[in-house]
């Protein structure tokens, strides 16, 4: 079961919830609110046109508030919610129509998943979760627990196998949920609110493992979120839900620079930009091939990290590089502090 | 005014006659089919028999050592071994060995009985919501119905002995494991649902990996109360000829001899006491690992 990489292709995924959704689905196509579905019709609109590309290989965060249908998007991808009408196509196949199966195997060889609450299993071992995944597919128990005991190391639960959930503090169970889902070695990651339960200084750390072991693993991850700092952090790329629809879609520079609307500029608004802004986004192109002696910072570099190197210089302008150290722009300390400032107005080039 | 003080009743002819035809064909399905019906339940006979014979003809230090020891494994705990030890000695003494261990015998069958019926039938339950309206409809009538009542249709159609008192005890002592083991099933968490889902359980698998362990102390809380239920029944399904501690009391309401009820009763308490204590502990246990996970 190597893990080859995995695509996965939303297309205009509507899920409407009620005793007849089929019939609300022209409505809502042809305009119909979701509050007038909600008081007129006595459906609720759960996903409204959800049209989404997640390229293999990537961090695809879904960003929204509670009541959003983030989480309700995410059971698509596996079908553990069928909608009410569009596609999902992972590699090339439309999950939906599978047969119960084809889901099944797809379930157990393509993807893992982790949940926010742990959803571990009280009455196994910590191995016993670990390896879950690989009992229910019919591996052998010595060769899975092999497995299981790399992963188990790997999330940091050195000595913690024969451990039972319950003696284990909440960072250490999703320790345990991410290993039962590495286990899987499925190409498919999807984390529902995986890190929201956890307090702030473990949620750093296990965003900090995922980073890690996603440099070696070049998983499709889709991760469920509602703290826009940790959809910036590790999301490659970002959608942000609103009742039901995408209000934004893009990298993290995009959704800092130029939020969509009024609704995003107020979660932008107090965001650490330093932290994540990163100079490539803001930087001045290049005017002339003249870079003589100045400081030199990778298009990658924070602006946190780029304002201190540049303050600790004698210089106070600095050549963007970009791939292969190929000089691309040019970025000053006055356009460092415009960007960490300015809310919304920010071009890169000005 | 008379119409306001007499009911106006079917009338009594034509009730008459309705019993008459009930019980009539009754009557008749059991001449007709007595023998096969007989046969048929031949085998259940002797496995109560086997077990009656088992637990009169071993010798009693024997007894007390197996089920001492089972109390161990059950509980690991050595204060349960020391009760039943010595409720079974205290029952010895008072004369009462040889009908307590009949009493044993049956209770055991019919709550082995109960299980194998039970559980599969809360499984079933709890799987079709249909399923679960009609069984609870069936199982509020069984459970408020008066045992007297379906103690004569089994006594019409097997007689007296040892088979229609086991049936009896059976439907008496089955409804709380099928309603709990819906129950312990229902109340599994979802989102460890959702999990066994998305890795790709299939129904079986799921049953048997996560909802039976999960829902295994409810379903140990019906099995608890079926034994219970299985043993206050023994005293009512004495009066169709099971033997053992029951019939001692029917002797006695009989006779009026009050000592030997009060003895007979507490040792209905005591063997009550000892399966109560197995079979709490043992749920206990598995218990152990199931603190509330932290959120």
């Amino acid at each position: 079961m190597p893990s080859e990489n995995a695509s996965i292709e939303i297309r205009e995924l509507y899920k409407i919830f009620g005793p007849t959704p089929e019939k609300c689905v022209a409505l809502v196509r042809n305009g119909v609110s979701k509050a007038d579905l909600g008081r007129e019709h006595g459906h609720i609109l759960g996903l409204d046109n959800i049209s989404i590309s997640m390229p293999a290989g990537k961090i695809q965060v879904i960003m929204g508030l509670s009541g959003s249908g983030k989480s309700t998007l995410i059971r698509h991808i596996n079908r553990l919610i069928e909608p009410t009408s569009g596609s999902v196509i992972v590699d090339g196949r439309d999950v939906l129509e599978m047969s119960e199966l084809e889901l099944r195997e797809f379930r157990r060889n393509r993807t893992a998943m982790v949940f926010q609450r742990f959803a571990l299993l009280p009455h196994r071992s910590v191995m016993d979760n670990v390896i879950f995944g690989l009992e229910v597919r019919g591996m052998e128990r010595a060769k899975s627990r092999e497995i299981g005991m790399r992963w188990i190391e790997r999330v940091g639960l050195h000595g913690f196998d024969t451990r039972y959930p319950h003696e284990l503090s909440g960072g250490m169970q999703q320790r345990v949920g991410l290993a039962r889902a590495l286990t899987n070695d499925a190409s498919i990651l999807l984390m529902d609110e995986a890190y929201s339960a956890l307090d702030p200084l473990i949620r750093t750390d296990m965003q900090g493992m995922l980073l890690d072991l996603q440099k070696e693993l070049n998983k499709t991850i889709v991760f469920i979120t509602h703290d826009l700092d940790e959809a910036l952090r590790i999301g490659d790329r970002i959608v942000i839900l609103r009742d039901g629809s995408i209000v934004q879609q893009g990298d993290s520079q995009d959704i800092l620079l130029k939020p969509a609307d009024d609704y995003i500029a107020r979660f932008v608004k107090d965001v650490n930009r330093g932290r994540f802004l990163k100079v490539g986004a803001v930087m001045k192109p290049l005017t002339q091939s003249e870079t003589g002696s100045l400081p030199r910072l990778d298009f990658d570099t924070t602006l946190e990290t780029a304002a201190k190197r540049l303050a600790d210089s004698p210089s106070d302008e600095a050549v963007v590089t970009g791939d292969g150290g190929r000089p691309v722009g040019y970025i000053n300390l006055r356009q460092i502090t415009s960007a960490l400032s300015t809310a919304a107005e920010a071009k890169p080039d000005e | 005014m008379d119409w306001l003080f007499q009911f106006p009743q079917i009338d009594s002819e034509l009730l008459l006659s309705l019993k008459r035809t009930i019980d009539g064909s009754l009557r008749a399905l059991t001449r007709t089919y007595g023998q096969s019906i007989e046969d048929f339940f031949y085998p259940l006979l002797q496995v109560l028999i086997f077990f009656e014979k088992l637990m009169v003809g071993t010798p009693w230090p024997l007894v007390i050592l197996v089920l001492g020891a089972i109390g161990w494994l059950a509980a690991r705990n050595w204060s349960v071994v020391a009760a039943v030890v010595a409720t079974l000695a205290a029952i010895g003494l008072l004369g009462l060995w040889t009908d307590a261990m009949k009493t044993i015998s049956l209770v055991f069958t019919a709550t082995i009985f109960a299980i194998l019926l039970g559980i599969p039938l809360g499984i079933l339950m709890n799987r079709f919501e249909r399923l679960r309206k009609v069984m609870q409809a069936i199982l509020d009538v069984m459970q408020t119905m008066p045992p007297f009542v379906y103690l004569i249709p089994v006594v019409m159609l097997l007689g007296i002995g040892r088979v229609p008192g086991f049936i009896a005890v059976v439907i008496y002592a089955v409804p709380p494991i099928i309603r709990l083991t819906d129950l312990g099933i229902r109340l599994v968490d979802k989102e460890v649902l959702e999990a066994a889902d998305a890795y790709g359980c299939s129904r079986w698998q799921k049953l048997q990996k996560v909802q039976i362990p999960l829902a295994m102390p409810t379903i140990m809380a019906g099995i608890n109360q079926t034994i219970m239920m299985a043993l206050g029944m023994v005293v009512i399904a004495s009066m169709i000829g099971v033997q053992g501690l029951g019939l001692n009391v029917l002797q006695a309401i009989a006779n009026q001899y009050f000592t030997q009820g009060i003895f007979n009763g507490f040792a209905i308490v005591g063997i009550a006491i000892i399966f109560d204590r197995i079979s709490q502990a043992y749920g206990q246990r598995l218990q152990k690992h199931r603190g509330a996970t932290h959120a």
